[in-house]
């Protein structure tokens, strides 16, 4: 299998130990991010107002959440049962399923960091790239993009929102990178080795128990690179070879367990 | 009233019987053309999809169409690659079901992608490794061949026929034909195969992905065998539907059985390897990431029951049916082997597209059951009440049967 390796890649480590599935991260996501919050009415689209309504954030499979938390359980019950739980960015995996598959070059890893992107104006809205992607790590948008009044003077001037009719997901807030890189320019600095925490994501950067923690995975400066080779540390799926940059840790075997399939009766 | 449009020596039913039909078919036309126009203006957002089920009832519809719609590249083939001059009494319906399939098809897939303005950039920014854009690529392609290949049909109508130049030009063009009919079968035989591709490259979908041969996967050879092991006999089905609508024999008893076992034939291959790669991927694959072959299905919506049906009851009973020729020159038995297999290629595209896409692959996930709702529902009538209307024409006022007359006139 032929991968691209980049120099610098850019990386999560996950501690499920340490997330008390509070959803700052996804609240944090969506505000840096611009994703609309799920309005029924369009006002601005009469047909809309003659037919039936738009979806609301109770459809869970319709709202965007770049970031999303799920509920891990160890399916047990009382007093042993316990829950984990864990939130799930974009993966921007080493050998992602989605890039090959899109037809029109909309997604791609070719940028130093290694982060997956996403260019919207390009996309056609086929949504091969989310039938492909095992993590859910994709999303379309089903309905125009709209901000209540007022809200819209909240928007994150960097990122370009999206229209309906495209594919979108997390790209590890890449708006920051681009500043971060600009900011060490400016202070004669090199962009392409960037300081621990001079460029973080929103979630990792809100998470308020420090689960989440953020940078080079090929860095040795860098804590991630370290945590990454934990013995207690694994990634989502990893049977299936998609190499993602993305990296959970729990000292906890049964939450380590739920990151793959082990049905076959292979062992961990 | 249009008798002087009608085939040369042919009847057809009164224009206002005619009109009664065409206006009962609209109706179910304009009903898709509501939810058709829902969709372009409110977004895809109308349907049952969801950022689980990015893929549902239109792209089983669109891979269910364009295998069934196998029949005319394949039989072009035969008829002018390989010269089975027999076909060539069945030949201009095979390409008039292959154009209604590949056109409305497309026609589907502007309404399933989410920018349709943007349709162009598969050619614009194409991506050479994506199945997908090699899909794009064939099938327009192939649907330009489908309407090369009906326009001299139409300009064979009789009172067009007969300006010189529009007689010329259709003579002209049936001269070439084999030019095309080979273009097609290349164009044709690639995208069948790209959109098992499609499937079989999904790395991170267990259910779908396969080993393969060079950048092919299995899936990619699965298709194109099973789309010519059901397309022909789909046309046989249409025939046969349309002699019962009209009560005129239309092609001869023998050329329906050729089909059957010339489809039969690929059927049989089909379901041979299909099994083997079943049991491939059961015993190999799925165990090598972890999963078993109970883990791929769950419930009645994604049960084992599809997969026993599609194989067995709707694979091998039609293949042996299809080439045992005491049952497949028995009228009633060749028609149900034929609907079977129909079926089964239909079974075979919605749980590539839509179990792949249901099994949970993150072990905390879980299954979701989709359920497309009226829009998707009403866009795919639509389609079918398109193609009724452009055979229901083509029947009235085209040559599209030269046996017609012999069989029932005479």
């Amino acid at each position: 299998m032929h991968m691209k390796e980049f120099k610098i890649k850019w990386g999560m480590v996950i501690d499920i130990d340490k997330c008390t599935g509070c959803g700052a991260c996804m609240v944090a996501c969506q505000v840096e991010n611009n994703i609309a919050p799920m309005t029924k009415k369009d006002p601005y689209n009469y047909v809309q107002a003659l037919t039936k309504d738009r979806d609301d954030a109770d459809n869970k499979l319709r709202t965007l959440t770049w970031m999303n938390v799920y509920e891990l359980s160890n399916g047990k019950s009382f007093p042993e049962h316990e829950v984990a739980y864990l939130p799930r960015p974009c993966m921007q995996c080493g050998n992602p399923a989605c890039v090959p598959v899109c037809p029109v070059v909309a997604t791609d890893k070719n940028e130093e960091g290694g982060i997956v992107s996403q260019i919207y104006p390009r996309c056609i809205g086929c949504r091969y790239c989310m039938a492909a992607c095992p993590y859910h790590a994709r999303y379309f948008n089903w309905w125009d993009p709209l901000w209540p009044e007022g809200m819209d003077k909240q928007l994150s001037p960097a990122v370009s929102p999206r229209p309906r009719g495209v594919v979108e997901k997390c790209n590890f807030c890449h708006t920051r990178y681009a500043k971060a890189k600009d900011q060490a320019r400016e202070n004669g600095e090199d962009p392409m080795n960037l300081a621990e925490g001079a460029y973080v994501p929103a979630c990792a950067e809100i998470c308020p128990s420090g689960a989440i923690t953020f940078g080079d995975l090929n860095n040795p400066e860098h804590k991630v690179h370290e945590l990454a080779k934990s013995p207690h540390a694994f990634r989502l799926l990893e049977k299936l070879g998609l190499h993602p940059q993305v990296y959970y840790m729990s000292k906890r075997e049964w939450v380590r367990k739920q990151g793959d399939n082990y049905n076959a009766g292979d062992k961990h | 009233m249009d008798s002087k449009l009608f085939p040369e020596g042919v009847q057809r039913c009164s224009f206002g019987k005619f009109l009664i039909w065409s206006c009962f078919i609209l109706a179910f036309f304009l009903w898709g053309l509501y939810a058709a126009v829902l969709v372009l203006y409110n977004g895809i957002g109308t349907t049952g999809l969801d950022n689980y089920f990015g893929f549902g009832l239109w792209i089983t519809f669109d891979l269910a169409v364009i295998a069934l719609g196998a029949g005319a590249f394949f039989t072009g083939f035969l008829k002018y690659i390989l010269k089975i001059k027999q076909l060539e009494k069945i030949i201009n319906l095979t390409v008039i079901v292959g154009f209604i399939c590949y056109s409305g098809a497309m026609l589907v897939l502007t309404l399933d992608i989410g920018q349709p303005g943007r349709a162009w950039f598969g050619y614009w920014h194409p991506n050479v490794h994506s199945m997908l854009t090699e899909v794009i690529f064939c099938i327009t392609c192939y649907c330009t061949v489908l309407i090369i290949e009906y326009v001299p049909l139409i300009l064979e109508q009789k009172q067009l026929n007969k300006v010189p130049f529009i007689h010329a030009l259709a003579h002209n063009m049936h001269v070439n034909m084999a030019l095309f009919a080979g273009l097609g079968t290349f164009l044709s035989t690639f995208h069948q195969g790209s959109l098992g591709g499609m499937y079989g490259v999904l790395i991170g979908r267990p259910y779908a992905f396969r080993e393969g041969f060079f950048i092919w996967p299995w899936t990619f050879f699965l298709f194109v065998i099973s789309a010519v092991g059901s397309g022909p006999v789909f046309t046989v089905l249409v025939c046969t539907f349309m002699e019962k609508l009209t009560g005129k024999k239309l092609v001869e008893y023998k050329v329906k059985a050729l089909m059957g076992k010339i489809a039969g034939t690929m059927l049989t291959v089909y379901v041979f390897l299909k099994i083997l790669d079943t049991w491939a991927w059961a015993t190999g694959y799925l165990p090598s990431v972890g999963l078993t072959f109970d883990d791929m299905f769950y419930g009645v919506a994604y049960g084992k029951w599809m997969m026993f049906t599609e194989i067995v009851l709707c694979g091998v009973l039609p293949a042996i049916m299809l080439i045992v020729p005491s049952i497949r020159n028995k009228p009633a038995l060749l028609y149900t082997a034929a609907l079977l297999d129909c079926i089964g290629v239909t079974i075979n595209r919605y749980v590539f597209t839509v179990q792949t896409i249901a099994f949970p692959a993150m072990p905390f996930d879980k299954w979701y059951v989709y359920y497309p709702n009226w829009v998707e529902w009403a866009s795919s009538v639509m389609i079918v009440a398109y193609g009724f209307l452009v055979l229901s024409l083509s029947y009235r006022y085209l040559p599209v049967f030269p046996q017609e007359r012999h069989l029932n006139y005479k």
